[in-house]
This record gives C-alpha cells, sequence and structure tokens, in this order.
C-alpha cells in the first residue's frame, strides 16, 4: 500500500516528460537564440540609424512651425500639436498637448517627445522640458526672411537639412519672382487690415512696420501706410485711415469671414470714408483663408494673391 | 431762493465748460484740419478730407465720450445715494459684467446679427445687462415689499463675480485673437465707428435720464437713511426701485456703446461733491455736465497722445481721475 502511491507519482513524472520531449523540436533552441541574438544587435543598430536621422517624436506647439515641419518632411515624426493646429489635414489625426498659455506638461512629458517646439515666451514650459532633458527648438513670430531661416534650422534639427533647403529655397524663389514682378510697376500705398469689427469701423486692426505681414506686402508691391509705426499691430482709428488716403485697402481675414458674399460686404461697410482713394475708386479688397495670417510655408501663395490684388491688371 | 441761485450758478458755470470742451474736442487730434474746409459746401463730400475726418471720425466720438460720461457719473451719484455707499460705482450691481459677458459671448461666438446700424456686439452686450439687471432686481425684491439696498449691493456684487469668472472662462477657450478683442473691450473704447450706435442708445440714456430728474429730493432723503425718507414722505420702495432701474439701464446702454469705461461713474460724483456739497439737486446736474466734459478730455488724449497709436480711454480716465481726486481730497481736509 505505501509504494503504490510512489509509483503513480513515479509514472506520472516520467509520461510528463516523455509528453514534453516529444513535443520539443530538435532545433527550436538554436533558433530562439538566434532570434534573440539578433534582436539584441538590431536594437542598437535601429536606434542608431534614427539618431542619425533626428529626432523621431516632436511634439510641435506652434501652428506655423507644425506647416514648416510637414513641408520640410517631418511630418510622420510629429506625433502631437496645439490645440490651434488645423494644417496641414494630417493634423487633425493627432493628439492636442494645449498651447501658447495652456502647455499640457504631464501629457507631453507622457509622450516621451525627443524635440519640443515651443514658442519664445513658454520660459516655465522650457524649464520643465529641460529639466527632463527633452530638446527644445524654439521659436518666435518675425520677419518674412526669418520663416525660411526658422525652416532650414528644423532642417538641421529633425534630420530633414537637403528637403528643408529645397523647400525653403523654392519659397524664396518664389517670392523673388513676386517682387521682380512688382518691381516695375506701381506701388500703391496700402492699409493692410488683419482684424476689424464685423460690419461696422470699429477696432480696426493694421500692419504696422515690422513683421511678417508687412513684408509681404512689400514683396507683393504695396507701400504700407504704417510703415513708420515700429509695431507689429497698430489699432487704428477712422481719422488715421482719412489722414493715411490709401490707395488700396487690403483686407486679411482669416478668420471670421468664410464665404465671398461676406466678404463683399464686409469691403462695403469702409464706404463711410468716401475720400480715401481705396473707398473712392472702389480699391477695398477683402482676402479669406485659413493661411493668410499664418507665417509658415504657404507666404510665398499668399504674397502672390496680394499682388494680384494689389496689381489686377498683371 | 439760495438753491435755485446755486443751481443756476452750478449749471451755467459747468455748462459752459462742458460746451466749451465738446465744441473744441472736435477740432482736435492727430491730424490738422481746417474748420473753414470743414463748413464749406463748394468742396464736394467725397473731396473733402477735412470735413470727413471731423464729421467721420471725430464727431460720433465726441458725442459717445460726453453721452457716455454723463450716463456713468449721472448713475454713480444715483447708486451712491440708493446704497448709501460711497464706494459703489455704475459697476458695482453686475449690469456692467452682465454687458461684458455678452459682448464677451458675441466677439467669441462671432455673431453677426447686426440692426439699425449697430454691430452684434452692442446688441449683445446691452441684453446681457437686460439680464444682469432683471435677476439683481428679481433677487433683491423677492424678500420684501420694496428693495432690500442689502440684498442689492451683495446680489450685486456675487453677480459681478460670478459674471466674471464666465468672462475669463469665456476668454480663455476663445481662439486667440478673439482672446485680445476681448480684453481690449474691457478698456473701453470710444471709437464708435458711426452715429448708429449713439442713436440706438440714446433713448434709454434719456428715458432714464428723466427718471434721474424726478429722484434728487428722494435721493436727498434717502441718504439719511429709510424712516427718515419715509417719514417725510417719501415712497421709499418706489423711489428705490426707480432709482436702481433706471440707473442700471442707463449704464447697460452706455457699456453697451463704450465698453466699461472705468472710473468715472465713482470719481467723477465725488470729485462734484467736494466742489459743490452734497445737495443732490445741484450734484446730479453738475455730475452729468463733467462726467462728459471729463471723458470727452480723456479721449481727446487717448486719441493724440501716442498717436497713429491709441491708448485706450479707461487707461487715462484711471490715470488722470486718480491722481486728480487724490490732490482734491487732500487739499479739502
Amino acid at each position: 500500500m505505501t509504494g503504490n502511491p510512489k509509483d503513480t507519482k513515479n509514472t506520472k513524472f516520467t509520461k510528463f516528460t516523455k509528453e514534453t520531449a516529444a513535443h520539443q523540436r530538435p532545433l527550436a533552441a538554436p533558433f530562439h537564440l538566434l532570434i534573440f541574438v539578433l534582436f539584441v544587435l538590431f536594437v542598437p543598430f535601429v536606434s542608431f540609424v534614427f539618431s542619425a536621422q533626428g529626432p523621431r517624436r516632436i511634439i510641435s506647439l506652434v501652428p506655423a512651425v507644425t506647416e514648416m515641419l510637414f513641408a520640410i518632411g517631418a511630418g510622420p515624426q510629429v506625433i502631437a500639436v496645439s490645440s490651434y493646429d488645423q494644417d496641414p489635414p494630417e493634423v487633425q489625426q493627432l493628439p492636442r498637448v494645449g498651447a501658447l498659455l495652456d502647455p499640457d506638461v504631464e501629457r507631453i512629458l507622457s509622450m516621451k517627445p525627443d524635440l519640443v517646439v515651443t514658442y519664445g515666451s513658454q520660459a516655465d514650459l522650457k524649464q520643465q522640458l529641460d529639466r527632463a532633458s527633452i530638446a527644445v527648438f524654439d521659436y518666435r513670430h518675425a520677419g518674412l526672411a526669418d520663416i525660411t531661416e526658422t525652416m532650414r534650422r528644423l532642417g538641421a534639427a529633425t534630420g530633414h537639412a537637403s528637403r528643408a533647403e529645397e523647400t525653403a529655397s523654392g519659397i524664396e524663389r518664389a517670392l523673388g519672382r513676386i517682387r521682380e514682378r512688382a518691381g516695375t510697376g506701381p506701388r500703391p500705398r496700402t492699409l493692410l487690415v488683419f482684424g476689424r469689427e464685423r460690419g461696422a469701423l470699429r477696432n480696426i486692426y493694421a500692419s504696422g512696420g515690422r513683421g511678417f505681414l508687412h513684408d509681404m506686402l512689400g514683396v507683393a508691391g504695396g507701400v504700407n501706410v504704417f510703415a513708420d509705426v515700429d509695431r507689429e499691430s497698430v489699432q487704428v482709428t477712422t481719422e488715421i485711415v482719412l489722414a493715411r488716403a490709401p490707395d488700396v485697402i487690403l483686407e486679411v481675414r482669416s478668420a471670421d469671414i468664410v464665404t465671398e458674399a461676406e466678404a463683399a460686404r464686409e469691403a462695403r461697410s469702409w464706404a463711410p470714408l468716401a475720400s480715401v482713394p481705396a473707398v473712392r475708386n472702389q480699391r477695398v479688397i477683402v482676402l479669406t483663408g485659413k493661411a493668410l495670417t499664418v507665417p509658415g510655408p504657404r507666404v510665398a501663395e499668399v504674397a502672390e494673391r496680394m499682388f494680384q490684388a494689389l496689381h489686377p491688371s498683371k | 431762493m439760495t438753491l435755485r441761485r446755486r443751481l443756476i450758478a452750478v449749471v451755467g458755470a459747468y455748462g459752459f465748460v462742458t460746451l466749451a470742451v465738446v465744441l473744441w474736442a472736435p477740432t482736435v487730434g492727430s491730424t490738422p484740419i481746417s474748420l473753414s474746409r470743414v463748413f464749406d459746401r463748394s468742396v464736394p463730400w467725397t473731396d473733402n478730407v477735412d470735413a470727413q475726418i471731423f464729421y467721420v471720425a471725430r464727431l460720433p466720438r465726441v458725442l459717445a465720450g460726453a453721452l457716455i460720461g454723463s450716463t456713468l457719473a449721472a448713475a454713480g451719484v444715483v447708486l451712491q445715494a440708493l446704497l448709501r455707499n460711497p464706494l459703489a460705482t455704475p459697476f458695482t450691481l453686475g449690469v456692467s459684467a452682465g454687458a461684458a459677458l455678452g459682448a464677451m459671448l458675441a466677439i467669441a461666438w462671432r455673431l453677426d446679427v447686426g440692426a439699425l446700424g449697430v454691430s452684434s456686439v452692442p446688441i449683445a452686450s446691452f441684453l446681457g445687462s437686460l439680464v444682469a439687471m432683471v435677476i439683481v432686481y428679481g433677487l433683491a425684491s423677492s424678500q420684501r415689499r420694496g428693495l432690500s439696498t442689502n440684498v442689492l449691493l451683495l446680489a450685486g456684487v456675487t453677480l459681478n463675480s460670478f459674471f466674471s469668472a464666465l468672462i475669463l472662462f469665456v476668454q480663455y477657450l476663445a481662439d486667440f485673437t478673439e482672446s485680445f478683442r476681448t480684453v481690449r473691450w474691457l478698456m473701453g473704447d470710444l471709437d464708435v465707428g458711426s452715429y448708429g450706435p449713439i442713436v440706438a442708445a440714446t433713448p434709454f440714456i434719456v428715458a432714464a435720464f428723466v427718471v434721474f430728474s424726478l429722484l434728487p429730493r428722494a435721493l436727498n432723503l434717502l441718504t439719511m437713511g429709510e424712516d427718515v425718507a419715509a417719514s417725510r414722505g417719501v415712497d421709499v420702495s418706489r423711489a428705490q426701485r426707480w432709482a436702481f432701474l433706471s440707473a442700471s439701464l442707463a449704464t447697460g446702454a452706455a457699456v453697451s456703446l463704450g465698453g466699461p469705461v472705468g472710473f468715472i461713474g465713482i470719481v467723477v460724483p465725488h470729485l462734484v461733491r467736494l466742489m459743490v456739497g452734497s445737495d443732490h439737486r445741484v450734484v446730479l446736474p453738475a455730475a452729468t455736465l463733467f462726467g462728459a466734459a471729463f471723458l470727452v478730455l480723456c479721449d481727446l488724449m487717448a486719441r493724440t497722445l501716442m498717436a497713429p497709436v491709441e491708448i485706450p480711454v479707461g487707461i487715462i480716465t484711471a490715470l488722470i481721475g486718480g491722481p486728480f481726486f487724490l490732490w482734491l481730497l487732500v487739499r479739502q481736509s
């Protein structure tokens, strides 16, 4: 009686080892080892290849820079964007991590980015990223020349230097061609408005003599009536508009005006300023479109539209 | 008849100053204009830049400034007496916060429902002020017959902070350019752009002033206490109702026209009291006239000091009014 349980145990054990042995293929162990070895070798190889191409996980908090990233071919590396990003269409699917005033630091850190594009004034965020040893690409809106310059710097930082150079010089050539065509013609004195209360001559904001809008107007062959004001934006009263008497009033309304009918109606709201040459000669032009006030890769197209508006005969 | 004589003297002096300021202000600005050309009928309108600067750019601003300045100053006088509180302003009872919330929503949602030459922002802000007025009035008159000034004050202050929180929330959620516009609206702006908004606001303000003109005797007695006023034959609850409703209506119309231009509603009444005493029969007309002159002058600085860049007029009223008031205060004591 006492030996019986031992026997059963033994038989069970032998049975088990036999079964497992029967299921094992003779080459299995070396095959697993090979895969493991290859994997161990492959990981540093892969990371070496990608580190040579720059960061793989980019978060952009600046819509204009997001557009630049996609334009220079770094789009696939972008893993998240700001709340205000709309273009290019690819960003619609990307997660949002706050914006200029409310960057979601926890979310940003949890996504393990290796490059974050910040705006110049986000000092706290930059400090936090620095503490987490995450590289920062700092950006500030400036003049027109800074746009292509930024694209080149972005190319160098993300491993797309040659494509960035190509895109940037393409934009510069396009701007150069517009400048050339505008060069010989008349240069109308232009009021460049980028914000105004709908249907009223209130809260008019125009471009001063600084910034990319002012520069684009120059490329398109217009003379800014506020070139003497060393600011990016000027809140303008009707008195100043009457006094400066622009030949053309060019409104770039990217946010609130969508349809052509709305644009035409907005153009008519300048009618009370009858002595202004632009109003008298019906040269109030309202341009619409999201790209108009974005200092990104579409500046040449916008400059072209401005040129067409200022020189309708060409 | 010492009162009548004083009234004539004060209204005459203040009226003269105000009239002079209102007539002078449109002739001054960032651009020199020739008055003879402004009134020269032989030059066609479309060619007459000077006339357009005068009639299109400056006159609406000066008129708006006079209207808003006098309204806020008079409403301040009425509310300080009604609440028996020297710190009361036209903005204390939540009306301006309601107006501001209306304006913020119109800007943030890009509302586009202009009517009668008035764009959506002033309309929305006037509606907001009416909503706030109805809420505060309902709360203050729910407890007992007549208005409880305590409840009025507390409800107004609470509604103010509640609406302010909503305003901040709307601003925070709004797009960046809209956020800036909402902040700018809160600084006050008399560049109303056309006569439409002024014409639209005037009936409400005139109606309020008609009521104001009936109030001074009751206000004099109310400042001594409700019981005193009642014993001297004042129908206290009726006077309080009319004072609150007229002051709120006027404030709502003024704020929807030019934004919540600060400081006038609190300091002009005190300035005027320091100069002419505390009889509301004199203070009310004097504050009305002085408020107009004061705001028109402040706006004149706003549009000329840094031209072509404009300074928000709310900044000027506080920068000029504050030290002036303190100087008067120290000199008096």
